[in-house]
């Protein structure tokens, strides 16, 4: 993978993980308030809560998969090949 | 012979390669929050189904706690309601009426005890105070009142008949 696909990954993974971490706090406010009121006694605020957790996650999901998509399309991580020393036992001599 | 004759020896015989190494573990990473995220849903879906089971108010016993005139001006009775492990305090207030509320503070579940002093009840874990009058909450982290036990007084025998949840501060 050349320098510049290699930058475009990490920035990319790296921007989804930002996202998802900002979609995750909103999540976790949204189960606290609404374990608060189920404790309080109001019933009605679980099921709008509910879906909107689930948009959350699925968009949550959805980030990942385009990571996924991304990898796809720039070809597979190339790993070291060669080299003499014991963990690489097996591979041609050069 | 290598492709790269500007790689350094060390670099292609050292078999980890950091920069992907990195990227892999961060997709991990990313991986798990993704099912973190999933978590969360499922609990918001725990909550929304236990709403659902919840809808119907379900049905006190009714259940004799005490009499009136065993219970001092300034004193408690501790008693369960509605169950066993439910434990409850009933209270005289100085003025003659009668309270009962869950000893369970809504903070962190320590017992509060009624302090006849300054006529509140009292959570010694974190300094939370209740009001003895309608278990709302005069100071502290409880972030909701105590649940109030509805009591029938039948001359002088004293019944618990519910429990009322209490709405948020």
């Amino acid at each position: 993978v050349n320098p510049l696909e290699r930058r475009r990954r990490r920035v990319a993974i790296e921007a989804v993980m930002v996202c998802i971490v900002v979609l995750l706090m909103v999540q976790m406010w949204l189960l606290t308030a609404t374990l608060e009121a189920y404790l309080a006694g109001h019933r009605d605020p679980a099921g709008p809560a509910f879906a909107f957790s689930l948009v959350l996650a699925a968009i949550a999901g959805t980030l990942y998969l385009l990571v996924g998509r991304l990898d796809r399309a720039s070809g597979p991580t190339e790993r070291p090949q060669g080299g003499s020393g014991p963990w690489m036992m097996g591979n041609e001599p050069r | 012979m290598t492709d790269k004759p500007d790689t350094p020896v060390w670099r292609e015989e050292f078999s980890v390669q950091a920069p992907e190494d990195a990227y892999v573990l961060r997709r991990q990473f990313t991986k798990f929050l993704v099912l973190t995220s999933l978590g969360m849903a499922c609990g918001n879906g725990w909550i929304w189904m236990r709403s659902l089971l919840a809808r119907e108010a379900p049905a006190y016993p009714e259940q004799a706690i005490g009499r009136v005139s065993e219970i001092a001006a300034g004193s408690v009775k501790l008693f369960s309601y509605p169950g066993p492990n439910d434990p409850c305090i009933l209270l005289r207030r100085p003025d003659g009426s009668l309270a009962a509320f869950s000893q369970k503070c809504t903070h962190l579940s320590c017992a509060v005890y009624y302090a006849a002093a300054r006529d509140r009840l009292e959570c010694p874990c974190h300094e939370g105070y209740f009001s003895p009058a309608d278990g709302r909450v005069l100071q502290g982290p409880p972030p909701r009142p105590l649940p109030r036990i509805a009591l029938r007084i039948d001359g002088d025998e004293v019944f618990a008949v519910g429990v009322e949840e209490g709405a948020a501060s």
